[in-house]
């Protein structure tokens, strides 16, 4: 009785994985970087540049604290995407202070599909 | 005295001279190993050294008292942290909460530690807890001009611990670790 529910396991897996891939679009990620949301405390507007940058490759600086980010750019620092747990983490958070609202799984795959070009 | 003695003597004389020495070269040009002995305990838990690190220094969990760790780290106070989002899993939110507590300046045996423990009051000011609004932080703090913190683009805030206090990483806040930037070291 356990091969039929690996089975289903790895499918949902797989379904899960490649779903979002399959949609994925570098441009519209591109586009959505730098899309300034206005912040609901009335502070200055805020996109995902705020605090990473407009140039993926560069160091950034969060933006209430100042503590420097490492690029998030896998080309120069190839830990980045490498831990789905941590992607999705930061997602939710950064989503929520960004844009107001947790993103949608296709803006999400949309942005991981930019980075990981840069 | 016989030879054999006399011989384990110099022996032991040797080893204590090469004890300090290297002690003296790996401190020296911080003011020496008594200046360079930790003042709050340095964090010990991979977990919270992680995820409590990445916007800002991981706080040692001696700076504040219990009661104040059990505010920040409830699940409501998470999502809206000093403006931002620190929001994490219930199992890593319970790791992180019982060690802060467990380590917290109430239960340190550092008296540097207890300090940041007194007159905590959990119910005063409306917003979280900070150990930049303990009584023990606004007393040491009270003559660091505005013009070198929230005037100064390299610190911004006092919560930015580690530019002023070089050794703040591995729990050092004495004197003689400041080097504040563009103002230099703090002479009293
Ligand atoms: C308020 C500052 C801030 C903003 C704005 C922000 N981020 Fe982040 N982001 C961070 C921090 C801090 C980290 C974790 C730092 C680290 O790992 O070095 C992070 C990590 C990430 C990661 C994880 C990378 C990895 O290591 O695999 C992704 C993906 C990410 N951000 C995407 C975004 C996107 C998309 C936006 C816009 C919707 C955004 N961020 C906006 C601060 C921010
Ligand atoms: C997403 C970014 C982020 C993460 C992750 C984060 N913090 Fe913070 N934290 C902040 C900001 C922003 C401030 C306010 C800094 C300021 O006022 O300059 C702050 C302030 C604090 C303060 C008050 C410092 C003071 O002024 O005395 C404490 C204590 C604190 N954080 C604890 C934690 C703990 C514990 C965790 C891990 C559960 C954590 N933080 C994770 C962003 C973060
Ligand atoms: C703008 C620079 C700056 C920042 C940021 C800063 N401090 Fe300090 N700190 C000082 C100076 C300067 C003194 C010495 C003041 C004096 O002697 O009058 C001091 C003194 C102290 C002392 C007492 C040291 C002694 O030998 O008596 C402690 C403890 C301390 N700081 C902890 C902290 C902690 C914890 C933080 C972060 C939450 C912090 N400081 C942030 C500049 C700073």
């Amino acid at each position: 009785m356990t091969s039929p529910l690996a089975i289903v396991l790895v499918a949902t897996g797989a379904l899960t994985l490649s779903t979002p891939l399959l949609a994925a679009d570098a441009a519209a990620g591109k586009a959505g970087w730098t899309k300034e949301y206005p912040a609901s405390d009335g502070s200055a507007a805020r996109s995902c540049a705020t605090c990473h940058g407009r140039d993926l490759t560069q160091p950034g600086r969060q933006a209430n604290t100042g503590k420097v980010i490492e690029p998030l750019a896998p080309s120069v620092n190839p830990q980045r995407l490498t831990d789905p747990a941590k992607i999705e983490k930061w997602l939710l958070r950064n989503c929520k202070w960004t844009i107001g609202r947790e993103c949608t799984a296709a803006e999400k795959a949309d942005f991981i599909a930019y980075i990981k070009t840069q | 005295m016989t030879a054999h003695q006399g011989i384990l003597i110099l022996l032991m004389v040797g080893a204590v001279g090469v004890a300090v020495s290297d002690d003296g070269n790996r401190n020296g040009k911080l003011g020496g190993w008594l200046a360079s002995r930790a003042d709050v305990v340095p964090v010990a838990n991979a977990a919270y050294g992680e995820e409590c690190s990445a916007c800002h220094l991981a706080y040692q969990p001696g700076l504040l008292p219990a009661l104040a760790w059990t505010q920040v780290m409830d699940p409501a106070a998470l999502g809206e942290h000093y403006g931002d989002d620190a929001s994490l899993t219930e199992t890593l939110r319970t790791e992180i909460a019982s060690y802060l507590v467990a380590h917290s300046a109430d239960q340190a045996s550092a008296p540097r530690s207890r300090a940041f423990a007194v007159g905590f009051d959990a119910k005063a000011g409306t917003g979280l807890p900070r150990i930049t609004e303990t009584r023990y932080f606004k007393r040491k703090h009270h003559r660091v001009p505005a013009s070198l913190v929230a005037g100064n683009p390299e610190v911004g805030s006092f919560s930015q611990c580690h530019t002023c206090h070089r050794g703040a990483a591995k729990g050092i806040y004495n004197d003689s670790q400041i080097d504040i930037p563009g103002h230099g070291p703090w002479e009293d």
